[in-house]
């Protein structure tokens, strides 16, 4: 995973509540098996409407989201956020999203500020006025910077220090291998195996 | 989590579970089952082959074809050449590292949260995971139980735990009983309306009381199932004899001294009497009707006597802006009333409503009826096993005698990676779980219902519960 301490880009103003990760990605672009690609898919039905934010001129080449409230909603494919890296975007601020998304995304470097939901009307109104206004997302000082103002944003620690090391997850736990056989022998016998499978 | 105190049933299961814990990373946590399917899985095994990682617990590991899967000439290969290729690269990524599959054409072939619970793999107090948000589901039988990404799943698949931090804990305490015609679907979609997609972030919630001890295992399903859909990672309901009497006997449960000593143990999986959840939440349950959506997420909802609400009617600019998006990308107009609404599809299966009892109770809506003109009916059980044993019970000839359509088991519909779709502005009344934008299909318009509204919409065309037909008939 790459590292993440700053990032500065031009911003989507997304205002919209509630965009679950159909919308995010729909499920005919699932079918690939590659972990690359996804861009084409990136809001793939909202982008057929020509007047979608996301097709207009004035921003191209963005690399921060800024969205409304419960961004990444239902269906648990990391697929979305492969999409959104895909497509070039680095940070996503909202003020709420689905745990799973978060989750997913913290896994694969994309880094989701939570953002009050008075400062993401801000930056909408700042970014609608001039959409080549920068958005500076600084991880390091749990801030975003724009415009001449500033907004903090929360994360976890431990989330912020994986991201700013690019670290693995699977390494790291598997620093802790002998606990995980440790555990193994305490569990019960009576615990269901999937092999072999009984008769019945 | 809880120390002195005590504790819910979401902290047992997770303190059970807890392989290193440390001040200020998430705990490590064992899983029991992985439950593996093949659209999410596929970058995972790709992980571990570069980094030369075996899957750590083939045995606590099982795979099944359900998302692509068409559901008519199963035995033909998949038309589709991407799901072709998406499901030949399961069957390759299970041979290659010793993971059971269940294939099409395999009589344990379904949904994966249909096939896991039927063959007894699903246990309470077990930790159970899947690249699958509706994991959820199998919280009901006091399980933990939750959707994970594909870099999870390739954790998983590696090291058989996962760091997580504690979710929070949310009751939710049905009171009552149930009217006749009013099932477990109606109350998990009032809840999320009432509650809001966001309103069980962070939490894993317990559903309590009087009216989900009422419920069968399956109608538990259907409940813990969409605890998604309310924001929540998970959903659960304590094990008691219900639980254990659906259970005993299945292909995967402990037998004789074993069954014994499990069940000793899943009589303490309770919330503790003095435990606190961090969010409480009452529904009573003698006050819902059939519940429907009328949006394009699953917290716009109203109970079908109600008419679509004007969007001006929401205090939060955010849920108003959103109404009114719904409304018109559902074609509709406030003030409608919901029966009034006319729908030319009626799907009926999913992980939330495609087990046998889901069938029985739409099977038993349509007997001797028609599927109106101009509606098509499509019913799509929840797994191979489900679909026999609704033959077995001639409930197959009931849905064809009515004009419906009996199909191969998968996920069919409920997200249309297969055929199974909705063409642009078709409206479809659906027992599945979402009616997000173009869910069902580009364009597509959908009514989410209970098995029972959904038979009775069949027969009129239009959004009805099975009391509309008696109405008629008198």
């Amino acid at each position: 995973m790459e590292k993440f301490t700053i990032h500065t880009g031009r911003a989507l103003p997304l205002r919209r509540s509630n965009v679950d990760t159909d919308q995010i990605i729909p499920a005919e672009y699932l079918k690939r098996v590659t972990r690359t690609g996804f861009e084409d898919g990136l809001f793939a039905a909202w982008r057929k409407d020509p007047d979608f934010i996301l097709n207009q001129p004035q921003y191209a080449g963005v690399s921060v989201l800024v969205a409304g409230p419960d961004f990444g909603t239902g269906s648990s494919r990391e697929h979305a956020v492969w999409a959104l890296n895909d497509y070039g975007f680095r940070v996503v601020l909202s003020s709420r999203y689905a745990d799973i998304f978060r989750g997913n995304s913290s896994k694969a470097g994309l880094l989701t500020a939570v953002v009050a939901e008075d400062r993401i009307e801000q930056i909408w109104a700042d970014v609608e006025a001039d959409p080549a206004t920068e958005v500076t997302v600084d991880l390091a000082a749990r801030e975003v910077r724009w415009a001449g103002q500033t907004a903090p944003f929360d994360i976890d620690d431990y989330t912020r220090w994986r991201l700013m090391e690019g670290l693995d997850d699977i390494g790291l736990t598997l620093r802790h291998e002998e606990m995980v056989t440790e555990f193994e022998h305490s569990r019960p016998g009576w615990l269901p195996r999937t092999l072999p499978a009984k008769s019945g | 989590m809880g120390s002195t105190m005590g504790r819910t049933l979401a902290q047992k299961v997770w303190d059970a579970h807890v392989v290193r814990s440390a001040d200020g990373e998430p705990d490590l946590l064992y899983i029991d089952l992985h439950l593996v399917h093949e659209v999410t899985s596929p970058q995972a095994f790709d992980g571990l082959r570069l980094a030369g990682r075996p899957v750590r617990r083939p045995d606590l590991t099982i795979a099944t074809e359900d998302h692509n899967v068409p559901t008519v000439d199963i035995d033909k290969p998949i038309a589709d050449l991407v799901s072709r290729t998406q499901v030949e690269t399961l069957r390759r990524n299970c041979a290659e590292f010793g993971v059971r599959l269940a294939p099409m054409g395999d009589i344990d072939q379904g949904i994966v949260h249909v096939i896991g619970p039927q063959l007894g793999l699903t246990q309470p107090g077990m930790t159970v995971v899947c690249g699958d948000s509706h994991t959820s589901t199998h919280g009901a039988f006091g399980a933990l139980a939750f959707g994970i990404g594909t870099s999870e799943v390739e954790h998983v698949l590696a090291t058989q735990t996962l760091p997580l931090r504690p979710f929070k804990t949310m009751a939710v305490e049905v009171r009552g009983k149930l009217a006749p015609g009013v099932t477990a679907k109606d109350i998990v979609l009032a809840l999320i309306t009432q509650i809001g997609t966001g309103g069980g972030q962070g939490h894993v919630i317990e559903y309590r009381g009087e009216a989900i001890e009422a419920l069968s295992v399956e109608a538990r399903m259907t409940i813990c199932n969409m605890s998604i859909e309310a924001g929540a990672r998970a959903g659960m309901i304590a094990p008691d004899d219900t639980t254990f009497e659906y259970l005993e006997g299945r292909p995967h449960a402990a037998e004789g001294a074993d069954w014994d000593a499990a069940v000793a143990y899943w009589r303490g999986l309770r919330t503790d009497d003095d435990a606190e959840f961090d969010t409480v939440v009452e529904l009573d349950a003698s006050t819902l009707t059939p519940f429907v959506t009328w949006g394009t997420n699953p917290g716009q909802g109203a109970p079908l006597g109600a008419e679509i609400p004007n969007p001006a009617s929401f205090a939060n600019p955010a849920d108003r802006a959103a109404a009114e998006r719904a409304l018109e990308y559902m074609g509709l107009e406030a003030g409608t009333k919901l029966r009034d609404i006319a729908v030319d599809t009626v799907f009926v299966g999913s992980c939330t409503n495609g087990r046998i009892e889901d069938l029985r109770a739409a099977a038993e809506v349509i007997k001797g009826r028609k599927v109106a003109d101009g509606v098509r009916m499509l019913v799509v059980p929840g797994s191979v096993r489900v679909r026999l044993q609704a033959m077995e019970e001639g409930l197959d000839q009931v849905f064809l005698d009515a004009g419906a359509e009996w199909r191969g088991a998968g996920c069919s519909m409920c997200l249309g990676m297969n055929p199974d779709q909705l063409a642009p502005q078709e409206r479809s009344a659906s027992t599945s779980n979402r009616n997000f934008e173009g869910r069902q299909g580009k364009g597509g318009r959908t009514h989410l219902v209970s098995p029972l509204v959904a038979a009775a919409t069949a027969v009129t065309g239009r959004l009805s519960s099975p009391s509309d037909l008696d109405r008629v008939e008198v």
